[in-house]
């Protein structure tokens, strides 16, 4: 039985793959019926009612790990802030952690609900710009666990593409869990429905969180999603008094820049350690606007500015084509 | 059934590490219990449930071993100074450690049921359960899985934020 998952670990054709549940080595998989049956993924008819509703976002970001706690939700919610300081431009922000959902306690949202109209659930939003959905707002109590198998969790990310009212969007920014399991299958093959820019890469220094972005990368190149580049987060800590540069998270193995020059993918920015960004998360509170001069900002704001500019060049080729 | 009982029977414990929250030390304090535990003189296996991002293979510095089975199924890789803890983890299963294993949940409750009851643990004195953040399959699963045995409890791990 050993030999033979491992033989499926190595030789399995992909859920989402035209051999998905036909290869030889489906033989025994639990997931073959699934896979055979097509079922594994959204079906055609679903994929084209995500399109017509999420025609009109301009711009799709998915902010992923692999590993967990290394400050995806934070980024998500300060790339958030940071584009929507452009008036003029408006921003989404959706949440499919569903097991733990952190943007709206980082938004200062907790406690708000979602409300229905005739064209749909309605986001909650910090600003005008700026809207948010998150099964955070579903939740009678912020302390209720979501235990819910893979299949529930499809069903609720699904229903946050197709029932959730954006509106016109500039830029969809999709805040993921740790791992590369179901969510993760389920937005890349919802989202095929729309556009995708990218993926933003989201680690810290040490090699055991390198490990499990590795992976994150690997499954990236797997379902063809462009990589924008990668973040590395808790990069080092500057005392506020001594001036001091420590590193909390020694990068023993050359840290995400080795790795992304290893990978061939572009390094974004490093991000140092800051307790305000905690305490502003905790308080919801945008760290950007409360810490304007902190080294961290400056690195928040240099990446967040090479986003928007991939985006955008993105966008110029296009219409260049077309 | 009786042969997926035999694998377990032996263990006294089992304790169950788990959080919620991703990156507080989960799988740090599961190995640095083990390691105490087994400087205590007790019997110690780890098993690493975290099927996306297992950590504890690097931890304990075998994320080059494999796998190999027995009679009464697959027998656990064996580390720490005097080779005394036994470890499963689908880290040993992977062909290439960037392998991203994406899988959805109805297959990885099945390798999580497998871990539990086709691992030939021995006697142990403690057997502890390194888990993923979050509360879905893995969880559901091993819970389920281990249901018939001695379930000591679990710890839960936490930053102060």
């Amino acid at each position: 039985l050993a030999a033979q998952l491992s033989l499926s670990l190595a030789e399995c054709p992909g859920t989402g793959s035209a051999q998905a549940g036909r290869a030889a080595a489906c033989q025994g998989c639990p997931n073959q019926g699934l896979c055979a049956a097509g079922k594994a993924g959204p079906d055609p008819a679903e994929v084209a009612e995500l399109r017509a509703r999420l025609r009109a976002v301009r711009h799709t970001v998915l902010v992923l790990s692999g590993k967990g706690g290394v400050g995806k939700s934070t980024f998500s919610a300060l790339l958030a802030h940071g584009l929507a300081a452009d008036e003029s431009k408006q921003v989404a922000l959706l949440d499919i952690d569903i097991c733990g959902p952190s943007i709206p306690k980082m938004m200062g949202l907790e406690g708000e609900q979602v409300h229905q109209s005739g064209s749909g659930w309605s986001p909650v939003y910090v600003e005008e710009n700026l809207g948010v959905m998150s099964v955070g707002f579903l939740l009678s109590s912020p302390d209720d666990a979501v235990i819910w198998r893979g299949p529930k969790k499809n069903g609720l990310i699904k229903q946050f593409l197709r029932d959730v009212d954006w509106g016109e969007v500039d830029y969809l920014i999709v805040d993921t869990p740790p791992g590369t399991s179901d969510e993760h299958l389920s937005i890349v093959q919802y989202l095929s429905a729309t556009h995708v820019d990218g993926a933003i890469i989201v680690t810290t220094p040490q090699e055991v969180s390198l490990q499990d972005v590795r992976k994150e990368i690997n499954f990236c190149r797997k379902v063809k999603l462009p990589i924008i580049g990668v973040v590395e987060n808790m990069s080092g800590f500057v005392c506020p008094k001594c001036k001091n540069e420590s590193q909390i998270f020694p990068p023993t193995t050359g840290g995400a820049e080795k790795m992304c020059q290893n990978l061939n993918v572009s390094l974004l920015g490093k991000v140092p350690l800051d307790p305000q960004i905690g305490k502003s998360c905790d308080s919801g509170q945008s760290f950007l606007a409360e810490a304007p001069e902190s080294p961290a900002t400056l690195s928040y704001r240099n990446i967040i500015q090479r986003i928007q500019e991939y985006c955008e060049q993105q966008r110029f080729q296009e219409e260049k084509i077309m | 059934t009786l042969a997926e009982r035999a694998n377990l029977a032996g263990v006294r414990h089992i304790v169950l590490v788990l959080s919620g929250k991703g990156g507080v030390g989960k799988s740090t304090i599961s190995t640095e219990l083990a390691l105490a535990l087994r400087n205590a003189g007790k019997r110690v296996g780890i098993l690493d449930v975290d099927l996306c991002g297992p950590s504890i293979p690097r931890m304990l510095r075998v994320q080059d071993s494999a796998v190999h089975q027995c009679d009464s199924g697959w027998v656990p890789v064996f580390v720490g100074q005097d080779k005394a803890i036994a470890l499963m983890s689908i880290g040993f299963l992977l062909e290439r450690p960037d392998d991203a294993v994406v899988w959805r949940g109805p297959k990885k409750n099945a390798l999580i049921k497998q871990f539990v009851t086709d691992v030939a643990w021995g006697d142990l004195d403690f057997l502890i359960v390194d888990t993923p953040p979050g509360t879905s399959d893995e969880h559901i699963s091993t819970v389920e899985a281990l249901r018939p045995y001695q379930l000591l409890g679990a710890i839960l791990v936490t930053t102060p934020q």
